[in-house]
């Protein structure tokens, strides 16, 4: 008892990097709940994953289904519920993720276990689990304790732990039977749609000036735009300002857009929230502009402004442009 | 076709300075906003291009206080049919399961071909009640939708599911389904003024526990599986060196420490 199983999350051939984040935190859990770290994956011709797995899980339980072949929340959920039913690991980690969290509230649900998504921390308290996740927009964070149950599970946050190196473990590796009987009945999984391929290549620029909600209307991008044009660098945009339709998709930068690893990244009204910071944080200078003291992305800025920025823009534009004469 | 919107009333908080409460469980509420949740917002439109253009009916549906009505009577002013909130000082504390089973109550003997509610809320960033519902009504679901397409007359519905670094998955789903819809998949419109003044005289259904057939152990803090301990601002990293002074002086400190480090 005490085991942590870990779902493998993967996709067209590639094991996504939130499973090794999840074993390494996982291999730590289960040490401190007394047992072992299990890796869970379910799919088709997926033996070079198991071997990956099983040098970082003690065990890895593997299904193979010709109908796993991509991920389909349907068959997967009834995979688990009969896995998890069976075997009673006492947590249970999948990615937060947008294959995770079709799956994991409704799986929790069926099988009647408590369930904590977009886990950042875990811990301990009179040897009680207890998890720490975000609220609102990552300003606070919560503490947030499991109703008692034979079972728990949770969803961790992509990148909220690093992988690390470990000392390689030698997993066994144990097929385990598919209970699918049929193909999914009520979802099918159809084809996957890559994103239009956009004029400008945000990845590939040396500067970035991101712009965020805190513009307030399409019609005040334009000074942002300035401010790009005077510091070479290229415009781009957090999820509320391509939401909104004022950037096309391919400049968002953030989890579900672009990462982008600049010289120089000015983020101008951007709040900061996880998302946003996972495509950006590894930016080697990184400029805050945001009347909020308390915005997130103060926290990996290098350089930060705490003003208006419809006051700083202007004025840092101007002083690039070379047209300033005041006194500095 | 005919659909139900689940919604919540949020505080904006994105630009609020927030002040968490003695108890340490919540934060004070008297000096922020509140307003619908920014994914339901686009789960209602969805829902409004859906009955413009298949016609049928939108039903809009909350869990919350008094306050909430003004949220429904804005989806009411856009366009919905109905509404219904769901509220008993019993439900005080629910989690987003305690949540999925009061809307379950109110759901389960209504006639829907989708039910459609934005993928996580603002405030708390859940993502949960959606999905569960859909496990709690036995109806299939597909969470993180960014794109929707109706087949065959309303028996099935394409969806695009946005996956991450701008990648979509392309899934069938048999109706009646629960869509749990992305920010970004349409344009929210604004109501008009005829629209809010009909809005006002609008009826909303109000039921409570008793109504919805719900025991007590089902809601708040006994119906739910998780439990908020506390909350507390994030640890302080390592923060960026803040520049002071008007914004010319911010500005000339900025070009001098980037032309320092050679990146201008």
């Amino acid at each position: 008892m005490g085991d942590v199983f870990v779902l493998a999350e993967h996709r067209r051939g590639e094991l996504r990097e939130v499973t090794l984040e999840m074993l390494g935190k996982g291999r730590e859990l289960a040490g401190r709940l007394g047992g072992h770290l299990k890796a869970v994956l379910l799919g088709h011709n997926v033996d070079a994953f198991a071997r990956e797995l099983a040098s970082q899980a003690h065990e890895v339980l593997v299904v193979e289904d010709k109908r796993l072949e991509n991920f389909n929340s349907e068959l997967y959920q009834k995979v688990l519920a009969s896995l998890l039913a069976e075997r009673k690991p006492t947590l249970t980690l999948i990615g937060h993720t947008a294959c995770g969290m079709d799956l994991a509230p409704s799986l929790a649900a069926e099988l009647n276990l408590p369930l904590a998504t977009d886990c950042i921390g875990f811990e301990f308290e009179d040897d009680r689990l207890l998890v720490i996740r975000e609220r609102y927009l990552g300003k606070l964070q919560s503490k947030v304790s499991f109703k008692d149950s034979p079972q728990y599970m949770a969803t961790v946050r992509q990148a909220a732990f690093p992988v690390k190196e470990l000392e390689p473990l030698s997993g066994q590796i144990v097929a385990v039977e598919s209970p699918l009987a049929e193909e999914a009945r009520r979802k099918k999984f159809i084809e996957y749609v890559e994103a239009a391929v956009g004029e400008v290549d945000i990845t590939q620029a040396e500067i970035i000036v991101a712009v965020g909600r805190g513009i307030k209307e399409k019609e005040n991008l334009e000074i942002v735009e300035k401010l790009a044009q005077a510091v070479g660098g290229v415009l781009a945009g957090s999820r509320p300002v391509i939401d909104a339709g004022w950037l096309p998709p391919d400049r968002q930068v953030g989890q579900s857009g672009k990462t982008v690893r600049p010289r120089l990244y000015i983020a101008v009204g951007i709040s900061g929230s996880s998302q946003h910071l996972a495509g950006m944080k590894n930016s080697d200078i990184i400029v805050a502009i945001n009347k909020d003291p308390h915005a997130p992305i103060f926290n990996v800025a290098t350089y930060g402004i705490v003003d208006d920025l419809f006051k700083v823009v202007p004025a840092l534009t101007e002083q690039l442009s070379g047209s300033y004469s005041g006194q500095g | 076709m005919d659909t139900v919107v689940c919604v919540k009333h949020v505080p904006e908080t994105a630009e609020a300075d927030l002040v968490i409460r003695s108890d340490g469980r919540g934060i004070e509420e008297k000096n922020l906003t509140f307003d619908i949740n920014e994914a339901d917002n686009y789960a209602l439109e969805e829902a409004l291009l859906w009955k413009e253009k298949y016609g049928g009916s939108i039903t809009v549906i909350t869990v919350g206080p008094e306050d909430a009505n003004m949220t429904v009577r804005m989806c009411i002013a856009k366009g919905a049919d109905r509404a219904i909130r769901l509220d008993d000082p019993r439900f005080e504390a629910s989690d987003s399961y305690a949540i999925a089973k009061i809307l379950h109550a109110a759901l389960k003997d209504m006639k829907f071909d989708v039910v459609l509610t934005g993928i996580q809320a603002s405030d708390d960033g859940h993502g949960q009640a959606g999905p569960i519902l859909a496990q709690m009504l036995g109806l299939p679901h597909a969470a993180y939708v960014i794109k929707t397409e109706v087949l065959e007359e309303g028996r099935r519905v394409r969806v695009h599911r946005e996956l991450e670094g701008g990648l979509h998955e392309v899934v069938e789903i048999e109706l009646p389904a629960v869509l749990t819809i992305q920010t970004g998949i349409n344009e929210p419109r604004y109501a008009s003024i005829l629209g809010i003044r009909k809005a006002t005289k609008k009826e909303i259904e109000l039921a409570g526990m008793e109504a919805l057939g719900l025991k007590e152990d089902e809601v708040g803090e006994a119906g739910s599986k998780t439990r908020l301990e506390k909350l507390f601002p994030p640890p302080v990293g390592e923060r960026a060196q803040i520049l002071t002074g008007t914004p010319q002086e911010t500005s000339a400190q900025l070009i001098g420490l980037l032309k320092d480090k050679g990146v201008i």
